[in-house]
């Protein structure tokens, strides 16, 4: 078959490899219809994300048609649509019954070396290095999925790829970031980063009853685009000071919460963000955090900050006295995916209210084997390139 | 979703009851440091230690000045070890030059002793019905081979050991207490003294089980041996955690994750 494979810093190819087989009774082989790329993906392009191997299947976000099944997959079968969570989890630990499938304690197979970096290991991601499992990802035409009686959800008849392929990873994620904020009537929220996440958490703040959202980017295109799909007030950071606009804008009181849908690849022109390029460059950071920097500075006092971005190593210069003083909370980490799919499957449906279609994030279909360009126009045009689907 | 902000109406009412856990019924196994430790060196050691500390001691003191007072400090460090019998480095290397008892398959002194626990999502039965069928255990030890029941509570353990050599003894289980507890030990005549036991203790709650493993062994080769391993004791440690871990990855999911065998576009 034809996958996507990394080869190092700004190095994708699309390959011939073998077609993937069943390795445990739990998994199911899925022949992939629609597939995108993610923000995070960038992440891998860029290099940021340690323990890549040569040669390692990218892709996270992806949908398919069930073409085999392991023998304990008995709620599968071959011929079903179905879209797959990018975070695999067994289903049955103590951090999956308690519904954290994205902290799963048994998918991960190369769980020691995460132990040892960070304490403990969340679960395994598709295409996500190997520090996350090392398993093959969906950018490609065929994928073993694990613990396939747990993850894939199936697609009701007539609705497209389309509709339903962002359930994978970045509707939910946008949703949890802004389900994190624990939102009460009258509030307002700011979003720092207008990517496919940082939009879907605006919209989601929205049906969870922000009063105002405020989107934070610098390219005009993603400010424009919160601003008429998603109803949002814009700030184009590049041009105005964020918090003396943000105090503007809430009489002095600060935004209730704050997302940061950036991630350790913030861009900026302030002296932090300065800073953290030239500290990355040599090598002595791994994280450039302006944007999570800004969102505990700007939050008001005894607000909520949430973190969808993602982030790797250890953050430098972090105003942990701001967020202290100032009695934050903080949430944060990989979407537990799972959760979500249901009831932002029943949104997109709408059941009797109006409907939501996400599709019209799209700015581009291709095919996968023009996946490397997808990639590169993804990487550096963010302005005009929004989403890529790839059509393997 | 969030706790609510804690009032004086609704504030938590304390548990009637403490959950009471079964009593600690672990092996009796000696710790180091304790002050009735047994004796670990032999009389020839002993009165080596006290002539050689006394001699010293003697020497450092004529000499004067500060090295001298180390050495008389030394001397008589040594004089107390022969006298009480008892050396803590003996003891942190697990070895000993005491004659051994002859009843416990591995002297309670001596070899290499690791306890590690780890909570598993499954109700104790299940856990302590895989474990007590001893055949299982390669399924989640990596450096088994083999285990197979002989008659009775005996079994025969084959063993990855050190340069692509095997091991093998032959063990019995000596205290069982159904969906609490298996303890065994090697008999006579096998590569390897060990003795181990498991408990298993239902945390309440739905958290599961904890499960403790205490294992303690002799490996090839006699002190020499044990030596070299109690310097790889944190290897052992390592290797228990991770059999730990499978074992907990196959009761909870059922199978272990891999990735051997899937695509990439390495050549």
């Amino acid at each position: 078959m034809r996958a996507v494979c990394w080869y190092g810093k700004h190095d994708v190819r699309v390959q011939s490899v073998p077609d993937p087989k069943i390795l445990n009774p739990r998994d199911a082989i899925v022949h992939v219809t629609s597939t995108a790329i993610c923000g995070s993906d960038l992440h891998l392009y860029n290099g940021t994300i340690p323990t890549m191997q040569k040669g390692d299947i990218l892709g996270h976000e992806f949908m398919g048609e069930v073409v085999e099944t392991g023998s304990e997959v008995q709620n599968l079968s071959v011929g079903d649509r179905v879209v797959v969570p990018f975070a695999i989890a067994c289903g049955n630990c103590f951090f999956c019954q308690k519904k954290l499938w994205s902290l799963c304690d048994n998918s991960n197979g190369n769980a020691a070396v995460a132990d040892m970096m960070y304490g403990y290991s969340g679960s395994a991601l598709f295409g996500y290095s190997h520090l996350f499992g090392g398993y093959a990802g969906g950018q490609a035409e065929y994928v073993r999925v694990p613990f396939a009686d747990v993850g894939p959800m199936k697609v009701p008849e007539g609705m497209s790829d389309e509709q339903v392929l962002f359930l994978s990873d970045i509707l939910p994620t946008g949703f949890m970031a802004a389900e994190n904020c624990n939102i009460q009537p009258g509030d307002t929220v700011a979003v720092w980063g207008c990517g496919p996440v940082g939009h879907f958490a605006i919209q989601s703040a929205r049906w969870l009853g922000a009063e105002r959202v405020i989107a934070i980017d610098h390219y005009p295109q993603r400010l424009a685009l919160a601003r008429e799909e998603a109803q949002a007030e814009t700030i184009d950071f590049s041009k105005e000071n964020v918090s003396e606009r943000l105090q503007e804008m809430t009489g002095g009181r600060g935004p209730d919460a704050c997302i940061d849908a950036v991630g350790l690849e913030a861009h900026g022109t302030s002296p932090d963000a300065i800073y953290d390029r030239i500290k990355h460059a040599m090598y002595l950071t791994t994280d450039r955090s302006h944007a999570l920097r800004q969102a505990i500075y700007c939050c008001r006092k005894g607000g909520t900050v949430s973190v969808p971005g993602v982030y790797g190593g250890f953050l430098d210069k972090m105003p942990f006295g701001s967020a202290f003083a100032k009695g934050l909370k903080m949430a944060m980490g990989q979407t537990h995916v799972h959760r979500y799919m249901e009831p932002l499957l029943h949104r997109i449906q709408g059941n009797g209210q109006a409907g939501f279609d996400p599709s019209y994030i799209i700015t581009h279909r291709m095919e996968l084997k023009d996946a490397p360009r997808a990639y590169e126009m993804f990487s550096g045009q963010q302005n005009d390139c929004f989403k890529v689907v790839l059509k393997p | 979703m969030p706790r609510p902000t804690t009032t004086v109406e609704n504030f938590p009412a304390p548990p009637a009851h403490r959950t009471k856990l079964p009593p600690e019924a672990r092996m009796p196994i000696p710790r180091s440091g304790e002050p009735d430790a047994p004796k670990n060196m032999a009389r020839w050691d002993r009165l080596a230690s006290i002539a050689a500390g006394a001699a010293m001691a003697g020497y450092g003191l004529v000499r004067g000045k500060l090295s001298g007072l180390a050495l008389a400090g030394f001397g008589s460090a040594l004089v107390y070890r022969g006298a009480s019998g008892r050396c803590e480095c003996y003891r942190a290397l697990g070895v000993s030059t005491a004659k051994r008892p002859v009843a416990t398959a591995v002297p309670a002194q001596e070899g290499v002793r690791v306890e590690r626990s780890l909570a598993i999502n499954r109700p104790p039965q299940e856990l302590y019905d895989f474990w007590r069928d001893v055949s299982n255990l390669p399924r989640v030890m990596r450096h088994l081979k083999s285990v197979e029941s002989r008659e009775g509570e005996r079994s025969h353990w084959v063993a990855d050991s050190v340069m692509g050599e095997t091991v093998e003894w032959d063990a019995e289980v000596f205290n069982d207490r159904p969906h609490e507890m298996i303890a065994w030990r090697s008999l006579p005549g096998g590569d390897v003294d060990t003795a181990g036991s498991i408990h298993f203790r239902s945390l309440g709650h739905e958290r599961g089980t904890l499960v403790e493993v205490s294992m303690k062994y002799t490996p090839p080769g006699g002190k020499l041996g044990a030596t070299v391993a109690s310097w790889l004791g944190q290897g052992l440690q390592q290797k228990i955690d991770d059999d730990l871990r499978q074992f907990k990855t196959m009761m909870e999911a059922g199978e272990l994750p891999t990735t051997s065998g899937q695509p990439s576009g390495r050549r």
